[in-house]
């Protein structure tokens, strides 16, 4: 097992930047995800990771190895693909032999390492099945069963529960978290659904355009966004913005939004007036009758345990998630109370988060782009 | 439009099965008739074979095919009875016809050169087919859409039509009338098919399973031998079957550029019935020989084949 180092990484096709300056650290053991919708870059990424793209610029060094232009079956790597990629000719002994056969192992160690890989999986049953029977969590397992059976530096995966039933997928969730915490291999996952990578992620970066919005823990992600991309991607619902004018200053403990006072953390930095916006998740929003801050009740959506309950304010809806019990009707007016602690401010213009009190305890801080 | 129509689409009904059986039938007798006239003329006498009107039951001899590898000279009847007992049916037949035999006829070796230089067109345009159509498949080739359109205007005229420059050429470069030279052209000619057809069947196989062997520690040709391949065997199957039929089959080309040593069967086989007035058994017993490897190889090969006409019909 080994840390995965990726600096300055770009990857450029024709005139399209796929990855602009990538930098992160994966360290030994860790599950990291690279999360953000389609055609953000977090694939490319993972493929010149694993060696199927070579960069346009930039490192990549896996266990402080400079393996950036090397050839993928020089980095001792494993590799998931959305599709499985099981080999439909050979059976399921021989699929997750395959790696070790590469390796010229010989024929009695493949099987004993197979048989091994495959009880630790719990699909030693299916050994000799041919792969093409096979239902999808099973699929699955076969694919990871080939990753793991060469006990490489790293498993890299790309979406390999994205074509699964939301049943399989909840399962396999929990199996690979379990089958991580079991081996510690560092792990490289690639996904565009949020309650997986949240589920799993030791550590997250979230991509967009090419770039990376934010690297961290999935609870500094999702308390502390970096930016109001970062804010609306994370959450569902996702976080309401409410539109704000004027500068901020050093200290500043109080903003006006639609005419209502807000608390705010203590600002940490002198903001020129710029438009800006107040970020606040919805299960921070009570209902308060004292509150300056007002709407109309638009519309609901019961959950059980919780309800999203949609506000039609001067500056649009806003949804706040509150109890179930409450009893509201459409088009009732209520007032609007904000959790200061957990409300971020962003800079409308550049998207950036303001730094806040909030972010005094950060252990870690943004990733550095530019 | 009527619900039963719209249901008639899916399930046929038992009026139309039997129209479309019979239509088959129709089609079947059409195109097997001839084919079992000459399997059965190949088992008739000369006599037989233009009796009028023709016979279709009649005593079976293998005449035909003792004159097939044979040749043969005409003796009086006096030198005939000078010589020993009869060594063989084939001896025995050909005596009553006051004739002995002279020696083996040129069927044997044409009927050799037509495999050689069929099959082994085959495999180098199915060889040359894989590894061009893997390569325009998963690498970023300059000008590929050029290309593949030029090699694609190369079936754009019959190949016949280039069949003088052809004979000029092998004949400056010392190919006329030799297998390599047949090869050559044979292979020439089925390449772009090749390379057409191997490509549709190797798109569809997910560059993914080479990442995969790649990553997993082999070379990109390891990877291609043991993952391609092996999911490419339908379209490489049904794209020989094509190549094979059409060298198998080529007539024009062999008639020009072979007369000996390497004339091929088709050729070979109307100058058969020169050799001592009109040997139609002869030439039956040539060409059913001359169907059954072609038969044997569709017949192994039949879903393949069927899997390559019916290609990009069926998404898997």
């Amino acid at each position: 097992m080994a840390e995965i180092r990726v600096q300055h990484l770009r990857k450029a096709f024709g005139d399209f930047v796929a990855v602009q300056d990538s930098n992160f650290l994966v360290e030994d053991g860790e599950f990291f995800v690279m999360l953000g919708p389609s055609g953000c870059g977090k694939t490319t990424t993972l493929r010149m990771i694993a060696g199927l793209e070579l960069p346009t610029g930039g490192q990549i060094l896996l266990g402080g190895e400079d393996v950036t232009m090397l050839r993928a079956r020089e980095r001792d790597i494993a590799f998931v693909f959305q599709l499985f990629a099981l080999y439909p000719h050979m059976n399921v002994r021989k699929n997750i032999g395959f790696p070790l056969l590469a390796q010229g192992m010989p024929s009695a160690e493949i099987r004993a390492r197979v048989e091994e890989t495959a009880k630790l999986l719990r699909i030693d049953h299916l050994l000799n099945k041919s792969v093409s029977g096979l239902a999808g969590g099973d699929r699955q397992r076969v694919a990871l069963g080939r990753a793991i059976v060469r006990r490489p530096k790293c498993f890299l995966m790309d979406e390999p529960l994205g074509t699964l039933d939301t049943e399989f997928r909840d399962l396999m969730v929990h199996e690979l978290r379990e089958l991580h915490n079991r081996i510690h291999a560092t792990t490289v996952y690639v996904t565009h659904d949020q309650m997986e990578a949240m589920s799993m992620a030791d550590k997250i970066a979230v991509m967009n355009h090419g770039v990376i919005e934010q690297f961290g823990t999935p609870r500094e992600i999702y308390d502390r966004p970096a930016t109001m991309f970062v804010a609306d991607f994370i959450g569902s619902p996702s976080m309401n913005f409410l539109g704000f004018g004027g500068g901020l200053a050093k200290g500043a403990k109080e903003i006006v939004v639609q005419g209502a006072k807000v608390a705010v953390p203590e600002v940490r930095e002198d903001i020129a007036p710029a438009d800006m916006a107040l970020g606040i998740r919805p299960e921070h929003i009570r209902f308060d009758d004292t509150s300056k801050l007002r709407g109309a009740i638009y519309g609901t959506e019961y959950l059980g345990t919780t309800q999203i309950v949609a506000v039609e304010t001067a500056d649009g809806i806003i949804k706040a998630r509150v109890p179930a019990e409450i009893r509201l009707n459409a088009g009732d007016h209520v007032g609007l109370a904000l959790n200061s602690a957990r409300l971020s401010l962003f800079d409308k213009g550049s998207g950036r988060a303001v730094r806040t009190a909030v972010h005094d305890t950060a252990s870690q801080g943004r990733a550095q782009h530019g | 439009m009527s619900l039963t129509t719209a249901h008639s689409v899916v399930a046929p009904s038992a009026n139309s099965k039997r129209i479309a059986g019979a239509i088959i039938i129709a089609y079947a007798l059409i195109s097997i008739v001839p084919l079992l006239w000459i399997f059965a003329t190949s088992f008739k006498t000369p006599p037989d074979s233009i009796a009028y009107p023709p016979k279709i039951v009649f005593q079976p001899s293998i005449e035909g095919y003792c004159n097939l590898f044979t040749t043969r000279t005409r003796q009086t009847p006096e030198y005939i009875n000078s010589l020993g007992p009869a060594t063989g049916f084939c001896d025995e037949t050909v005596r009553k016809r006051n004739m002995v035999i002279a020696g083996p006829s040129n069927f044997l070796p044409r009927f050799l050169n037509s495999l050689i230089i069929a099959f082994g067109s085959t495999f180098c345009a199915v060889f040359l087919g894989t590894l061009s159509a893997y390569g325009f498949s998963r690498f970023k080739v300059p000008l590929a859409d050029d290309l593949l359109f030029f090699i694609l205007s190369t079936r754009f005229m019959p190949p016949i039509a280039v069949a003088i420059p052809i004979y000029l050429m092998y004949r400056e470069l010392g190919l006329s009338d030799t297998a390599l030279g047949m090869i050559l052209l044979y292979t020439a000619v089925n390449v772009s098919l090749a390379v057409w057809l191997l490509k549709g069947f190797i798109d569809e196989i997910p560059r993914e399973y080479e990442e995969a062997a790649m990553i997993d520690g082999y070379t990109r040709l390891q990877a291609f031998w043991r993952t391609v391949l092996p999911q490419a065997t339908t379209g490489i199957a049904a794209t020989a079957i094509f190549c094979l039929i059409f060298a198998w089959n080529e007539y024009a080309f062999a008639a020009l550029l072979t007369s000996g040593t390497a004339q091929t069967a088709p050729p070979f086989i109307p100058t058969i019935i020169g050799e001592g007035g009109q040997d139609w058994p002869a030439v039956a017993a040539g060409t059913t020989i001359f169907l059954v490897p072609i038969l044997v190889f569709t017949i192994l090969l039949r879903k393949q084949l069927l899997r390559g006409i019916t290609f990009g019909a069926v998404r898997k």
